[in-house]
């Protein structure tokens, strides 16, 4: 039987909890944030890693940003990935959604292509969601959107995802090779292997090849009119802080049941 | 840069709204956009002093012509309507190639399509074809009218920050706009508006997606409703209690993301950053910290009451009323005052949240 070869795109955020909330400004200080994998792309890496598990077969993490994002990546490697592959280039800087798919296209297409390509419902930071059907559409690949389960049977080449939409459930099969996007929280991402762990963040020794790659614009034969800022049709024309609602910040007082009381006045007159 | 398949000087002056429909009902975000799209036409026809800029539809389906008249009665000028066996169901290869298709033959300064689960996926596809840009997720939209540029208003990192994002030399201008943001225009059955049919150039081989099962239910949609009873990790997943407050006041439960994370509730009643923002009259918070990510969600709501035995927690800052208490005791006083002054589920689940629901989707 064929092996599975699944890639999965993440993106390094800053950590929400972590970042503060000026509230006079109301801008984001981002600056003392740590970083991690999206969350949501978490749910992805380990819906491909169960598929690795049941199927076997290989799992590539891509990513884009600069080269310090490295050591968050190997988080991913700790878990069952095999491969790294940080696409780093100024030149990528500034990317909207249409850049970005191209670019991610582009690494996977360099790859070799791929039988299954996952990616999170939408990052917690930009939160466009528009990615996974991008991408598919720059592969010219079938696609299953928010998926809460998946299954593929490789003889067939064929992949059934459960999409969990309108209050009830769709049943969707496509052939392989497809882009995938997981729905946020639609399971529990492992922890990592400690065995694994060593392996994973060791340094890589120069003239070994090593488990992380990084990729340049000239690396993926990439156009330059289509990466980064040039490659991005639209742009911010203007930055506003959202105003924010004046609140009373009044405290009720008394007994549960005098509250109770108080707190169905104020429903009726709010109501 | 690269170019899109048209650019800015050979477009029409036409705001394309995409129709999504499903089994023959209109999603309210279509008929929400063309009521915006409609009033966006009209300011650019005041400012060019013509009435060259039309608002026209985009009806794909099998059997939906009646959807036409309504979309006409709804805003449209003009429709124009792919009938298909193959648009039975959606499919992306299928949906996609049709309105590719139209796009191209129309040439529309602006093409706007909801932000549901098919209408992204879509708008993904779409806009990469066409090498334009796509502004996701929009919560605002304005016409700069001196040069036909849609502006569009996106909320950044949780909606602490609005960002105005547009394109010069892309055309279609696309956005996806969040349901509930702008209101549907009442029908209006005296409106004419013209109905133009597709070719549909479909076979059964270039359709790769199958459906294999389908089972839709009734989609909760807070966004709307009156009341909004929201729990977080201070509930300890009981959101039974919970339940049964908010159907006393016509509202539904909302939930913090921990309590969703731990399977207390269904995930599209997360609210916040990476859920639901709402806009209810009233919202209750229950055993809720405050988190920025949550707070969002709430931020427009008209009156904020929050629970929490923390007083240092920080829901209270984003509040108008705020009691300092256990929630398992303040809820159940609050449930039994309202049953003792004849509050009741059925009366006011019918009377108020429902009919409101109903009345924002008409």
């Amino acid at each position: 039987m064929p092996e599975l070869r699944s890639v999965v795109c993440v993106k390094v955020v800053p950590k929400p909890e972590e970042v503060r909330v000026d509230p006079q400004t109301r801008l984001l200080d981002r600056l003392n944030a740590r970083s991690e994998i999206n969350p949501p792309d978490m749910n992805a890496l380990e819906m491909a890693l169960d598929l690795k598990d049941r199927y076997g077969g290989s799992i590539s993490l891509l990513s884009m940003g600069p080269a310090s994002f490295e050591p968050y990546l190997r988080v991913g490697l700790a878990m069952g990935c095999d491969h790294i592959y940080l696409l780093s280039d100024r030149a990528f800087a500034g990317a909207d959604t249409l850049a970005t798919t191209y670019t991610l296209a582009q690494a996977i297409h360099k790859l070799g292509g791929a039988d299954l390509v996952f990616c999170g419902e939408e990052s917690s930071d930009g939160a466009t969601g528009q990615v996974p059907s991008g991408l598919a559409e720059w592969l010219d690949k079938a696609q299953l959107t928010l998926l809460t389960e998946i299954d593929v049977d490789l003889e067939l080449k064929v992949a059934v995802g459960r999409r969990e939409i309108k209050g009830g459930y769709e049943i969707l099969e496509v052939p392989l090779p497809c882009v995938v996007s997981v729905r946020t929280a639609a399971n529990e991402p492992r922890f990592m292997d400690y065995r694994l762990k060593e392996w994973a963040f060791e340094p890589q020794e120069a003239g070994r090849p090593g488990r992380v790659t990084i990729w340049s614009a000239s690396d993926l034969d990439a156009d330059p009119d289509c990466i980064g800022l040039n490659g991005s049709p639209t742009w911010v024309s203007e930055l506003a802080q959202a105003s924010s609602r004046h609140r009373k910040r009044l405290f009720l007082e008394g007994t549960n049941s005098e509250i109770a009381v108080q707190l169905v006045k104020l429903i009726q007159d709010n109501l | 840069m690269v170019a899109s398949l048209y650019p800015h000087n050979l477009e029409n002056k036409i705001l394309l709204v995409y129709l999504e429909q499903d089994q023959g009902q209109l999603e309210g975000v279509s008929l929400e956009l063309l009521g915006k799209g409609r009033a966006l036409v009209d300011q650019m026809n005041l400012f060019e002093n013509s009435n060259n800029w039309k608002i026209a539809g985009l009806l794909l389906g099998d059997q939906v012509q009646g959807l036409a008249s309504q979309s006409i009665s709804c805003g449209a000028d003009e429709i124009y309507l792919a009938d298909h066996p193959l648009l039975h169901d959606f499919t992306i290869e299928a949906f996609s190639r049709v309105a590719f298709q139209v796009v191209l033959e129309t040439r529309p300064s602006v093409f706007l399509l909801g932000a549901t689960p098919n209408g992204r996926d879509l708008a993904g596809r779409l806009a990469v074809r066409l090498r334009t840009g796509l502004n996701a997720d929009c919560t605002g939209l304005e016409m700069e009218a001196e040069k036909g540029i849609l502006v569009s208003e996106v909320s950044g990192f949780g909606g602490g920050v609005l960002a105005m994002i547009q394109m010069q030399q892309h055309r279609p201008q696309m956005a996806t706009v969040r349901p509930g943001v702008f209101s549907a225009l009442e029908a209006d059955p005296h409106k004419t508006g013209k109905v133009i049919s597709v070719d549909v150039d479909l076979t059964t081989e270039m359709v790769h997606t199958r459906l294999v099962e389908r089972s839709v239910g009734q989609e909760v949609d807070l966004r709307k409703v009156p009341v909004l009873v929201a729990g977080g990790r201070g509930m300890h997943g009981d959101f039974i209690t919970l339940q049964q407050l908010a159907q006393l006041l016509g509202g539904e439960v909302g939930a913090t993301r921990p309590p969703v994370d731990e399977g207390h509730i269904e995930r599209e009643r997360q609210i916040g950053q990476t859920g639901v923002v709402c806009s209810p009259k009233i919202a209750l918070c229950c055993g809720i910290s405050g988190a920025f990510h949550f707070v969002v969600g709430i931020e427009k709501a008209v009156t904020v009451i929050a629970i929490n035995s923390d007083p240092q927690a920080s829901i209270f800052e984003s509040a108008d009323y705020c009691v300092l208490g256990d929630v398992h005791q303040v809820i159940p006083a609050l449930i039994a005052e309202l049953e003792k002054q004849g509050w009741s589920a059925s009366s006011h689940n019918e009377g108020r949240g429902i009919a409101d629901r109903e009345a924002a989707y008409a």
